[in-house]
């Protein structure tokens, strides 16, 4: 049985991260023996067949002025329609902001079940088990479906993309039939954040700010090292809450939950809520005076000292080997 | 305007968890339940908004066992007008079971905004209010982190990667509230002696066939121990040629 992914395009672009949801699900095609049909909504075809490339057969473009931008309805509609048109064993959406959106409206329009931000997917019996984190993390929770198709978003940065495979996709089109004007929710305006910052769900490296900074101004600090690694800046609940940072940054269980290559834990002594956010990391860093800070038991290395010296010495370290 | 806000009953984030003898649950011994975080955030908004109209009605909705009434006590603590409890004795119903039996309830009460938290901190599945959107035909603005009514226009806004979404609705629609949509207020003394005389009403959830079966719930492997490579500045060089040469993260 086939495989479906929702392909997400922002400002005419595909976005990257659906290469991750291509790659997995050309395993799951394997294992299960289906091609792999992609889904996008757009106003015109973003370059589709190159998702070949990711692994693609063959991708449905909907094609709508109205599809420029996120439309919830009409990409529900458009996701529906290629279900219908395929009928996958399951469809795989990214955990991004619009994925998450989305999902759950196809979910209920199709009557299926769903499970958000999966870390991994696996067949096992001919049938597909989705795991995926709960508690922020603290424990993993393995579901099944126990009807077809089954919905699972995967969470960025965690499925790798499949290597170029030097081929390209079928574009065919998908027709819809939809009615822009019966709409009651539409998008009418995207601002961008400043300097096109990489999100923290989509950050490779992250480095985060905890009470320990003192206060917002000596931010700076870990700007400039973020800047020196390419990085995102984070925040630990105390610092948001004290109003330093604004909320988009909060890493933990009432922020983000993220697994880039390498977190940089600043000043931050480690409460559960906070860890349970970011243990999955691949590399943790931890600098904090205190040698007892909870931090030090899931940093992989650490820095025991005064975090006013040790991040400038750090981030000059960067610069010269970028040098 | 009757305003619905859907709650659920959570362990609080400090929470250790354990899993339960059935190898699929969290086990409930010792853990403290409170008002999912994000849930606040939705009830803040609705009281907000019946006291800038200087009327209306806020029902605070929730499913689960008995032991979700103390929560329910906490939302009309805070100035929710009545409550519904939807009663079930299962466990963990999956989002779209969920979905369906608030979906019922809230089209009987024909609300002009019903509201969520963006995701409950336990399953952090993030789908109810959307789903619930959709099996009523209603607009939503999922994850809003900041929101204004005028007349029955609603303008909110929702962050995305590298941005802000700006959207706009015509009532009646679905909310559901990320931190930082406002400041939550704390029960007031007098509201928790109002809260006792509130009514909770209690029926049968109707949460239909299950979506998802969760077949197990497991502690993620502990990391290995990592290392202190020294103290203060000096210790710079050793982890910057670690992170190189045995991470090879930098």
């Amino acid at each position: 049985m086939s495989i479906l992914v929702f392909i997400e395009q922002r400002d005419g672009q595909v976005r990257s991260v659906c290469r991750e949801a291509l790659g997995e699900a050309t395993r799951l095609a394997t294992a299960l023996g289906g091609p792999v049909v992609g889904v996008c909504a757009a106003a015109s075809d973003p370059g589709l067949a190159a998702l070949g490339e990711a692994g693609a057969d063959k991708v449905l473009l909907a094609a709508h002025a109205a599809f420029a931008g996120y439309d919830a309805a009409g990409y529900t509609r458009a996701v529906v329609a290629a279900v219908e048109a395929v009928k996958p064993a399951a469809v795989l959406f990214s955990a991004s902001s619009m994925g998450r959106d989305l999902a759950p409206r196809v979910a209920a329009r199709l009557g299926a079940g769903l499970a958000t931000d999966c870390v991994s997917l696996a067949v096992e019996g001919g049938r597909l088990i989705a795991a995926r984190p709960v508690y922020a993390g603290k424990a993993l929770q393995k579901v099944a479906f126990p009807r077809t198709p089954a919905l699972a978003s995967l969470r960025p940065k965690v499925f790798a993309p499949v290597s170029p495979a030097g081929r390209s996709a079928a574009v065919e089109p998908l027709v819809l039939d939809h009615d822009v004007a019966a709409s009651r929710a539409k998008v009418v305006r995207v601002a961008a954040a400043g300097g096109g910052k990489v999100d923290l769900t989509e950050a490779e490296v992250i480095v985060s700010g905890g009470r320990g900074m003192k206060g917002p101004e000596h931010f700076a600090l870990l700007e400039d090292l973020a800047a020196a690694l390419g990085a995102t800046v984070g925040a630990s609940r105390a610092v948001v809450d004290a109003g330093w940072r604004p909320h988009a940054e909060q890493v933990g269980q009432t922020g983000k939950t993220v697994s880039p290559k390498l977190y940089v834990a600043v000043g931050i002594s480690g409460a559960i809520q906070h860890l349970a956010g970011m243990t999955s990391s691949r590399c943790i860093v931890a600098v904090n005076k205190d040698p007892e800070a909870p931090i030090f038991k899931v940093a992989d290395y650490g820095i025991v000292g005064d975090l006013f010296e040790v991040v400038p010495a750090f981030t000059q370290a960067v610069r010269k080997l970028g040098a | 305007m009757i305003q619905v806000v859907c709650v659920k009953q959570v362990p609080d984030t400090e929470t250790r968890v354990k899993v339960a003898a059935d190898g699929r649950n969290l086990d409930p011994a010792g853990v403290t339940w409170v008002l999912n975080p994000y849930d606040e955030y939705a009830v803040e908004q609705a009281l907000r908004i019946r006291e800038q109209q200087g009327g209306g009605e806020v029902v605070a909705l929730t499913v689960g066992g008995a032991g979700v009434q103390t929560t329910l006590r906490n939302v009309l603590a805070l100035g929710a007008d009545r409550a519904v409890h939807l009663r079930t004795d299962l466990p963990a119903p999956d989002p779209l079971a969920l979905a369906r039996a608030l979906a019922a309830e809230i089209k009987a009460l024909e609300p002009g905004l019903a509201w969520f938290g963006k995701q409950a901190v336990d399953d952090d599945q993030g789908q109810v209010g959307a789903m619930v959107a959709e099996l009523l035909g209603l607009p939503c603005a999922a994850v809003a982190c900041a929101f204004a009514l005028e007349g029955d226009k609603v303008t909110a806004e929702r962050e995305i990667e590298g941005g802000r979404e700006v959207l706009e609705l015509t009532l009646p629609a679905v909310v559901t509230a990320e931190k930082g949509l406002n400041e939550p207020r704390y029960a007031s003394l007098k509201g928790i002696m109002a809260a006792k005389k509130k009514i909770i009403e209690e029926k049968p959830a109707a949460l239909g066939e299950p979506n998802l079966e969760v077949i197990a719930l497991e502690l993620p492997p502990p990391r290995a121990a990592g290392r202190i490579v020294g103290q203060g500045v000096e210790a710079v060089p050793e982890l910057v040629r670690v992170l190189r040469e045995e991470a090879k993260v930098i």
